[in-house]
């Protein structure tokens, strides 16, 4: 079965503006190329799927990269390099400036992390959940209007509500908004970037269990990117923990957390705090993550923070590697690599 | 409908709350309701003179007094706000056009046309603006239209500016990416995300500038540049009056310097009420 996402070697650069002193801006502009200008590797050759009706989590630290890999699933940014196929075609080859009129916009949607800041304040909950009803299934009328009625209520938002601003609104239905807007246009993928994020504890989980309850009911997929570690173990199917635009390991939600194989992972987990005081052996990163800006393709981008960093971490990448059940991760040393 | 009689409902709850917001907008009423029907109330003819009744101090029949050809200074008075609103409104709805369009398109959009709207801006600040005015005027001819398009040059700067920061804050607002998703393309982007977000915040521009404007062209009356003397106008009203002024009559210059006074005063006030009227934030 094709799934129906698949990202192959997926990059996203962006160049940095020279800094520094200007005699080093000299030499660089005479000893570089022009087009080998300083770049961030944002996203670095990032490769994984999602089939019909799975739930894969993302997660990973702030600037790891989730945000741009994101943003160019839902070809809001052109890649760099790789390609996104969607069920049989590759988005990537259609620019971002004119995907927006594309016919399989409507298929993939996004439900943003801030509601709040993610709804033109000058439109009304109904303008905001009809604009893409409008121009992408182009309804108008009675048919839209009953269109928007449906999402709202699927997403369990009073049809009272739907004359306010979103000023007016509280947080909890300032999300359902933004997830009424999403789906209305019954997307196939719906990718979630910290939707619960900017909402009180009590409030997230009725979110989640509405998000679960939508997800069976339109059959949709979920790219469901967070930092909240138990939510992703509840909710995915599956997992990417990504470091510094690199995928460190992939696999089923509970084995990755139950049994983490890449430093990182481990302590990410171990990072959770719980009750009981139970948990992995304490697993501490020091220092700084390195530089995205230019870094080197030969040493493994947790050099320096690993507990295990060795020889062979300087000196060879270690690439995303099968482990057993249906894992993958990227280390030398994990248990189950060769 | 509902969104009308809100904004109705709500511009009568930001003036009750705010009693000088109140009095701008009563101020403002007046002027364009002078403006409109003016020269059809005026007691006198403005522009008949009557030399017996020179330089008469105000009294019952002349409220204002008259002038050095007995004029009434009061239907002058009256009759040049029409000349001078119009002036200003002309020229602020023209530089509103021109500079809010260019400045949120360059906002939007960056590069090239960011750096020529830029440079555009750039180019007329580094003229002394009064002088640039005066120099338009000069250069075009002398009449009002170009008073009218040197005060929306002059004015343009301010305008493109404000409106490209508010536009580039917004470039990557949430929700001009949520907008995207819902299969915008950059026009309707920029026509119905962003225009309205920046709208308000240009619409204070606009009031402060009219009372700007106005002054820009009674200045350019009062150094002789536009509007040409038997024309009832405040700028060269006071500079008519500016010579009788050491010999003791001063309301021929008073009076036309009070006009102007209360209209550039009501204009700057004004700006703040509108903003309180056109955000929604502050609607309850």
């Amino acid at each position: 079965m094709t799934p129906l996402l698949d990202v192959a070697e997926l990059s996203k650069r962006f160049p940095v503006a020279a800094s520094g002193s200007t005699l080093k801006n000299l030499r660089r502009r005479f000893t570089r190329a022009a087009d080998e200008q300083s770049q961030v590797h944002a996203v670095d050759d990032v490769s994984f799927t999602i089939a019909k009706g799975e739930t894969v989590g993302l997660v990973g630290e702030s600037g790891c990269g989730k945000s741009t890999l994101v943003r160019a699933l839902t070809r809001l940014l052109d890649p760099t390099a790789g390609s996104i196929r969607f069920s049989t075609r590759d988005l990537s080859l259609v620019p971002a400036r004119d995907f927006a009129k594309d016919r399989d916009r409507g298929r993939i949607q996004m439900v943003f992390q801030d509601a709040g800041e993610s709804i033109n304040p000058r439109f009304t909950a109904f303008d905001a959940i009809a604009d893409p009803v409008r121009r992408l299934k182009h309804l108008s009328g009675l048919a839209l209007v009953e269109t928007v009625d449906k999402a709202a209520r699927q997403c369990g938002l009073p049809t009272e509500l739907l004359g306010r601003y979103p000023h007016q609104l509280s947080g909890g239905q300032r999300a359902r908004v933004g997830i009424a807007r999403a789906i209305a246009v019954e997307p196939e993928l719906l990718v979630l970037d910290e939707p619960t994020a900017a909402l009180d504890v009590s409030v997230q989980v009725v979110i989640l269990k509405l998000l679960a309850r939508l997800k069976t009911e339109l059959g949709m997929s979920y790219l469901f990117v967070s930092h909240d570690l138990s939510v992703v173990r509840l909710l995915c199917d599956r997992v990417l923990v990504m470091y510094l635009g690199k995928i460190v390991e992939a696999g089923p939600a509970r084995a990755v957390f139950d049994y983490p194989l890449h430093p990182y992972t481990r302590a990410l987990v171990a990072a959770v705090p719980r009750l009981d005081g139970i948990g992995l052996a304490k697993l501490r990163l020091s220092g700084e993550p390195m530089s995205p800006i230019d870094p080197d393709p030969n040493v493994c981008r947790f050099y320096g923070r690993c507990p295990r960093g060795a020889d062979i971490c300087r000196t060879q990448m270690p690439p995303l590697r099968r482990a057993a059940e249906g894992r993958e991760v990227a280390c030398h040393f994990a248990a189950g690599g060769a | 409908m509902t969104a009308l009689a809100g904004t109705v409902r709500h511009a009568r709850y930001v003036i009750g709350e705010n009693p000088v917001t109140g009095l701008a907008f009563a101020l403002f009423v007046l002027i364009v309701f002078v403006a409109l029907v003016g020269p059809y109330i005026v007691p006198i003819d403005p522009l008949a003179s009557d030399t017996v009744e020179a330089l008469k101090s105000p009294s019952l029949r002349h409220w204002f007094g008259t002038d050095q050809l007995g004029r009434d200074i009061f239907s002058r008075v009256v009759v040049a706000t029409r000349l001078d609103f119009g002036i200003a409104v002309w020229s602020v709805v023209l530089v509103f056009v021109m500079g809010g369009l260019a400045g949120v398109a360059a906002g939007f959009f960056g590069g090239w046309i960011d750096r020529i709207v830029g440079r555009v801006a750039d180019t007329i600040m580094a003229f002394p603006l009064f002088v640039l005015a005066m120099g338009i005027v000069a250069a075009l001819g002398n009449t009002v239209t170009n008073i009218v398009i040197a005060t929306a040059i002059v004015n343009f700067p301010l305008y493109a500016r404000v409106a490209r920061a508010e536009a580039n804050v917004r470039r990557e607002a949430g929700f001009v990416e949520a907008a995207r998703l819902s299969g915008n393309g950059d026009v309707r982007i920029l026509a119905f995300q962003i225009l309205p977000n920046v709208f308000p915040i240009l619409v204070v521009q606009m009031s402060l500038t009219m009372g700007y404007a106005i002054l820009n062209a009674a200045g350019l009356s009062f150094i002789g540049l536009g509007v040409r003397p038997p024309d009832a106008e405040w700028g060269i009203m006071v500079a008519e009056g500016a010579a009788f002024m050491v010999s003791g009559e001063w309301w021929i210059a008073f009076f036309p310097g009070l006009a102007l006074m209360v209209a550039v005063f009501c204009f700057n006030l004004l700006g703040d009420g509108l903003r309180d009227i056109v955000d929604p934030r502050r609607r309850t």
